[in-house]
């Protein structure tokens, strides 16, 4: 077979058969039973696509493909082997940020090729044709912008810069929408100019996006991260779009597309579950005191603690406990401690679940991929809307870790920060215990008043240590 | 009526959105993460791009930054790829631990019912 009908047939039909896997891989990543199937046949898929892209070059120098795939695989391969499953967000957020780059180097080397290396006389869009040339600038603006947005989001998550607090520049609004206007000024300059006057103005786009990734996620405080990394994700898929009408290739369009798409509303789907809008999010500033926020004053008066012995004497009558886990669980890498004292009580004939609120840790599903390595049995994880009926008829609800998912302030107090949002109901179990490292307020910066009730009491320390002194007090009962 | 290949492009754009939009709309909460990280992984299909930007061996700018297209991209598809199947490994799997929770009394057809 020559080249030319590899290129005309064969590479096409590869494509199409990769586009299949992806639309199949995708569909059954959103079963349960079928997910890990979904992802290996999107690698297929993927594995296709790279056969098919190397297939179409046919002979070249391959020594830098080589080497490029050869480098990238082992770097992907030792973070996918040594990150730990608490730090998963981390993770997803960095790959991301790295497909978006990604998207945005491939635009600009095509336009480095066809245009300053091979028609440095003419103009950037009699080199690459007008709509290319947009194309270009586009994939540079969003690759850039999601790079650096999905740094910021993987620092956030660590608790870094300023604790995950959002960061609220003055006139911010008036900045980010300069710089977003300036942006498309420079792509604009740059189409029109000249291919040598034209690098300073792909280079100023390339540092205005990348700036801008960073302005646009500082605002959103680190509880917010969840929404903004799924939106990111949404971005790269976008970036590797506009990077397949640089280049011509359907196969990028598709996928990019389905991912932004895909991306978006998962996006709006977090969103709903923390009852705001998208625009309210990115808005950011979401939790920062501004003195007229919340309702009350920020100090806690009657809080009541005891120790690990106290709580498993109340443990030891309960008939029914449901354990609420969050981002301290991971934090503290408690989740295989949760399940032994599960499995202690449940020997003993407590009924054990858990509460899983749609937002608890930091992304949506944090919790179960985290239990689910403890071998939590699946059916015990129950989500909001399952379990906020039962809590009325629960001796003690267990909260490690979590903090605004069980803060009554938001049904009962219109001007919290967090009214609205819909929350676990542990304040109606008949005993609370709150494990938690002291009394600091959680992501959205306000006041727990569930911290204050009478029937909460508190257990300071770390939710791992905390539960292993549970465990002791059961074991001994 | 005859379609330029921006056109053309613009069309398959705008229906493969489509197509993302209605294979997303119901997912349990649990797989959220894992679907984020493998459409997060097929969004490294710019791999592909960036194969066709870095053909010849001369150190020219246009090669190098197709250098490094490939290799962010491809920690993007290797990385995703695998900690997406880290973290479905998690839901899929049977221990013997998970075996003498069912001995200790969790019902057996509720488990088979969720596992499969």
């Amino acid at each position: 077979m020559n080249q030319e009908v590899i290129r005309s047939t064969v590479v096409p039909v590869i494509y199409l058969l990769s586009t299949v896997l992806f639309i199949f891989g995708i569909k059954q990543l959103a079963k349960v039973k079928t997910a890990r199937r979904g992802n290996a046949i999107a690698a297929v898929g993927m594995l296709l696509a790279i056969i098919g892209a190397l297939l179409e070059l046919g002979i070249v120098d391959y020594r830098w493909i080589a080497g490029g795939m050869a480098i990238g695989t082992v770097i992907g391969l030792l973070f996918a082997i040594r990150v730990q499953m608490t730090a998963m967000p981390e993770m997803v957020a960095l790959f991301n940020g790295f497909g978006g780059i990604a998207s945005a180097l491939v635009a600009t080397s095509v336009y480095w090729d066809l245009v300053v290396q091979r028609a440095p006389a003419g103009t950037v869009y009699q080199a690459l044709g007008t709509d290319e040339a947009i194309t270009v600038m586009l994939s540079i603006l969003i690759g850039g912008i999601t790079f650096t947005g999905s740094l910021v989001a993987l620092f956030k998550l660590q608790g870094k810069l300023k604790k995950g607090q959002p960061i609220l520049l003055p006139a911010r609004h008036y900045i980010t929408f300069g710089l977003l206007f300036a942006s498309f000024a420079f792509g604009g300059i740059a189409v029109a100019a000249g291919a040598s006057d034209s690098v300073v103005w792909v280079l100023a786009l390339s540092a205005v996006a990348l700036i801008l990734g960073v302005l646009l996620t500082i605002p959103i405080g680190g509880a917010d991260m969840p929404v903004v990394v799924s939106l990111l994700n949404s971005y790269s898929g976008l970036a590797a779009s506009m990077a397949g009408f640089v280049i011509g290739n359907p196969l990028l369009i598709i996928a990019g597309a389905m991912v932004g798409a895909a991306g978006l509303i998962l996006t709006q789907i977090m969103c709903v579950a923390m009852n705001r809008s998208l625009l309210n999010v990115l808005v950011g500033g979401f939790g920062v005191a501004d003195g007229a926020s919340g309702g009350g004053s920020d100090e806690y008066t009657s809080v009541t603690s005891c120790g690990p012995e106290e709580a498993a004497m109340i443990l030891e009558n309960a008939e029914s406990v449901i354990i609420v886990p969050g981002y301290g669980l991971a934090v503290a890498q408690a989740q295989h401690a949760v399940r032994e004292l599960a499995d202690m009580l449940k020997a003993r004939g407590t009924r054990v679940t858990y509460g899983i609120h749609p937002v608890a840790g930091r992304m949506p599903g944090h919790m179960n991929v985290l239990l689910a390595e403890a071998d939590v049995p699946y059916e015990e994880l129950l989500e909001m809307d399952v379990i906020n009926s039962e809590f009325k008829n629960t001796d003690v609800v267990i909260v490690l870790g979590a903090n605004d998912v069980v803060n009554p302030a938001a049904m009962k107090d219109p001007s919290s920060p967090i009214a609205g949002m819909p929350i676990l109901n542990a304040h109606e179990a008949r005993s609370v215990f709150v494990v938690k490292r002291s009394l600091s307020p959680g992501y959205a910066g306000i006041k727990n008043e569930l911290f204050e009730y009478d029937n909460t009491m508190m257990i300071f320390g770390d939710a791992k240590k905390v539960l292993q002194g549970l465990i002791g007090e059961v074991k001994d009962l | 009526m005859t379609l330029g290949p921006l056109l053309i492009g613009i069309y398959v754009f705008v229906l493969a959105g489509f197509v993302g939009f209605e294979m997303i709309t119901k997912v349990p909460p649990t797989l959220h993460t894992p679907l984020m990280s493998g459409a997060n992984a097929i969004s490294g299909i710019t791999v592909v791009g960036a194969v066709a930007a870095a053909t010849t061996g001369a150190p020219t700018i246009a090669n190098i930054l197709g250098a490094l297209a490939i290799v962010t991209a491809t920690i993007n598809v290797v990385g995703g790829f695998l900690v997406t199947d880290r973290m479905l490994r998690m839901f899929g799997r049977k221990k013997p631990k998970a075996l003498k929770a069912e001995a200790a009394g969790v019902p057996a057809e509720g488990r088979e019912a969720v596992s499969k």
